[in-house]
């Protein structure tokens, strides 16, 4: 009887990712889908594209993405349909547009500070006066050439 | 009866951290040798008492005690004995018993191999140390005991989650662990640097073999993680820019920094307060991630969902030792001259280039980590940041610290003439753009990625190589001289070797993957790529704890039969879960990985299969950038300046 109903849950296990029976027929159109795929979320899974989950959420949405595909819509209808109706979340990237310039300026900005503080510094090490001698006590003088011998 | 003495231990441990905190902070401070001196013991019994509550959880785990709360809901006795063991670690509250298991285990050694320390530094980072301790022992005794007893216990656990029942993934959190609280190491050094208003050459290279150990455990554990993802989810991603991976590489990237900046403040005693400042931040990075992971603040994007007392609570932490130590630091940092002059083209200023380059790269990584959050709450738009922008955002500065590695580690200290440090790398140029327009030229399709990936692997290997050897000077005696030189050069070679080969893997496998998805009919074979595939049958069988559906494929080439491979679905009925047990030909030019799926209606199954060139480099070098490090770890003076401990009793003189 146990047996029986484990081999049940077995059976009912989720589908895995993209299934056979989901593609299109035309390899052309499958590939769009497929990159398409991984470039939306799964709004009820943990960081998973639509490509790579399992869930009955996913499955609908690489049936849907499929069938606007074929009716011959562009990657860019195809956002536009899921952002109308999930939001922006569903995208597993967000469109440089808005606010979210800042996101991707963030690193070129960051790099272009520091870089103008490093090499202020490096410029700074350049022409350094000679390092003036700090006071080192006798011990520690001693001390400090123990350890750094060898 | 052993519970009860373990969190009796974990107590008593609480308490001796305590003291360990104040007792020679105190005695630094007015220089009372033997308050400072209470620091060694106390470090040595925070360590036996915590590692005795570990052990007395272990055990719990290990007789399956179900009268323990956590034992119940993590664990079940038909589990194998291994998983019994490392389900001590996978869950919240063993985690975070081993994660302060380890501070105490690095504080501990700190006592033990810190002899050559002044005794007032030594006995603030001691003090230090046992701070994070105490905040840690307070989280857990006040938010997570895991020693809670049940009242009526069940006759049977709930299982630990399946995807953790697996070897890869039962050492994992181990070796993240020390890398990440490793870091504290850093962090405590950097804050006793600071009380005591000075940083020196010596303190360089004192803090350098912990930041190395740390780094390199981090490595590994990352590799592990990565490789688990690889084999076990199922589509053969190693990495996912997952805000908990991501939580794990940005202390990587600080943690590679540090290593790096301390080397200049070891030997030209410049950028010390940036490496203050790294350290500080390194092991901010990892509290960061701890608080990511514990507060499934990201994972969820619903801010606080899974446990918001918890999250307060490592925020508070948090707030607490980042707060202080930057202050600290602001006020501190000005007495912290540098020393050294040099000059704009010099090995100093390639180090500058190399901290540059990774502290920005982890900044994208956080900004793109923490962006879902701040759009949410600023700019009112649920959004997600995923794969795409980090390897957008992110790559690029890999790619220019592959181009400037062989240069900047070729140059000399303080002044450097940019031809003659060049001059030895041309031929080594010129053959990486050889090997790159070679696999530019062999490809199908016209990606830049994968002849990118072989350009800089070519390059990074052959140019640290060229480095290396050229170390050793002229003559017939080179080949002697090169054995002999320190461990540290040779770490180097590896190490950076080991970057390159880990770029080439990550962009091979990015660039040149084959998928094909398809029914799969009894006997009927199929080729992919350059492979036939044929499905034999798919049998049903029950293991010790879940159900399987395994499916018998040849793997074939030129009509000859390479492998046979059994890919694998499994449900954990206890657990309610399923998992994929994906079948892989291994081999260093390519992976053939095969998935099976469901059997369809028409007949057959979904088989799915990829053809992953280059895979097994990612991890190739990763375990030779650990082995790098390893070896850099065992150089003579590190021992030098750490081991010898006959120095340790000499009393302080009066001031």
């Amino acid at each position: 009887m146990i047996r029986a109903a484990l081999l049940m849950l077995l059976l009912a296990a989720p589908a895995w990712a993209l299934d056979p029976k989901e593609m299109l027929a035309d390899p052309a159109l499958e590939e769009r889908a497929r990159s398409l795929d991984h470039a939306l979320r799964c709004v009820v899974c943990q960081s998973e594209s639509v490509a790579s989950s399992n869930a009955n959420w996913a499955e609908d949405a690489r049936r849907t993405v499929r069938e606007l595909v074929a009716d011959g819509a562009t990657d860019d209808e195809v956002f536009d349909f899921f952002v109308a109706r999930y939001g922006e979340f569903v995208l597993m990237s967000p469109r440089p547009s808005g606010s979210n310039w800042l996101l991707w300026a963030a690193g070129p900005i960051m790099l272009l500070l520091a870089g103008l503080i490093g090499v202020m510094y490096l410029r700074g090490r350049e022409t350094a006066a000679a390092p003036h001698e700090e006071a080192l006590s006798p011990q520690e003088a001693a001390r400090l050439k123990e350890i750094l011998k060898e | 009866m052993i519970t009860e003495l373990g969190h009796f231990a974990l107590i008593l441990a609480f308490i001796v951290a305590i003291v360990q905190t104040v007792v020679p902070l105190i005695g630094a401070h007015k220089r009372w040798p033997a308050w400072m001196a209470v620091a060694e013991p106390a470090a040595t019994a925070q360590f036996l008492l915590t590692a005795f509550a570990f052990g007395a959880l272990m055990w719990a785990f290990i007789v399956s005690d179900f009268s323990l709360q956590l034992v119940t809901l993590n664990s079940h006795s038909a589990k194998p004995m291994i998983y019994k063991i490392s389900g001590t670690w996978g869950n919240h509250e063993g985690s975070m018993l081993l994660w302060v298991l380890i501070v105490a285990l690095f504080g501990a050694t700190a006592a033990w191999f810190g002899g050559n320390l002044p005794p007032t530094l030594r006995a603030r980072v001691l003090a230090v140390q046992a701070a994070i301790g105490v905040a840690f022992f307070a989280f857990i005794l006040f938010t997570s005991n895991p020693f809670v007893r049940l009242v009526v216990p069940p006759f049977d656990g709930q299982d630990l989650n399946p995807l953790l029942q697996d070897p890869g993934l039962a050492f994992h959190p181990p070796f993240l662990y020390l890398g990440y609280v490793g870091l504290s190491m850093a962090f405590s050094f950097a804050v006793a640097a600071l009380i005591e208003g000075r940083v020196d050459a010596a303190w360089g290279r004192w803090v350098r073999p912990w930041t190395l150990a740390a780094w390199v455990f981090l490595t590994i554990g990352i590799a592990l993680g990565s490789w688990w993802a690889y084999y076990e989810l199922g589509w053969g991603g190693f990495w996912f820019w997952d805000p908990v991976e991501n939580a794990s590489f940005m202390p990587w990237l600080l943690a590679a920094a540090l290593l790096h900046s301390a080397i200049v403040v070891e030997k030209r005693e410049s950028l010390k307060s940036w490496t203050i400042l790294l350290a500080i931040l390194a092991f901010g990075f990892s509290l960061i991630g701890t608080f990511i992971v514990r507060s499934g603040l990201l994972t969820s994007v619903h801010a606080f969902a899974n446990d918001p007392e918890r999250g307060v609570f490592i925020l508070m932490i948090m707030g607490f030792f980042m707060g202080g130590a930057l202050i600290l630091f602001a006020f501190r940092a000005s007495a912290m001259e540098a020393r050294g002059v040099f000059s704009l083209v010099s090995r100093e200023s390639a180090l500058v280039a190399n901290n540059l380059l990774l502290a920005v790269s982890c900044f994208v990584v956080f900004v793109g980590t923490m962006w879902p959050l701040v759009a949410e709450m600023f700019f009112d738009r649920k959004l997600s940041v995923g794969p795409p922008f980090f390897n957008m955002a992110f790559s690029p500065f890999m790619l220019v610290l592959g181009l400037l590695l062989p240069i900047g580690s070729a140059m000399p200290w303080k002044r450097a003439r940019i031809a003659r440090a060049v001059k030895p790398l041309r031929y080594v140029f010129v053959l990486a753009l050889a090997v790159g327009g070679l696999a530019y030229a062999m490809q199908t399709g016209r990606s830049l990625l994968g002849p990118i990936g072989l350009f800089l692997a070519a390059w990074i290997v052959m140019g640290t190589i060229v480095d290396f050897v050229q170390r050793a000077g002229r003559g017939p005696e080179r080949w002697g001289r090169l054995l002999r030189l320190p461990r540290a050069d040779w770490g180097k070679m590896v190490a950076h070797s080991g970057l390159g080969i880990t770029m080439m893997g990550v962009c091979g496998l990015m660039a040149w993957q084959q998928e094909d998805i398809r029914v799969a009919q009894f006997g009927e074979p199929y080729d992919v790529g350059a492979y036939t595939i044929t499905l034999d049958e798919v049998n049903r069988y029950e293991g010790p704890n879940f159900l399987s559906t395994t499916g018998y494929i040849t793997l074939a080439q030129d009509g000859e039969v390479i492998a046979q491979l059994k890919p694998e679905k499994r449900i954990y009925p206890v657990a309610q879960m399923p998992t994929t047990e994906a079948a892989i030909d291994y081999d260093l030019a390519r992976d053939v990985y095969v998935v099976i799926g469901d059997e369809q209606v028409g007949g057959g199954w979904a088989v799915r299969t990829y053809i992953k060139p280059l895979t097994n480099w990612i991890w190739i070098g990763s375990g030779l950038m650990a082995l790098g490090g390893l070896l850099s770890l065992s150089d003579r003076r590190f021992r030098v300046a750490a081991g010898a401990r006959k120095t340790a009793a000499s009393p302080v003189p009066a001031e």
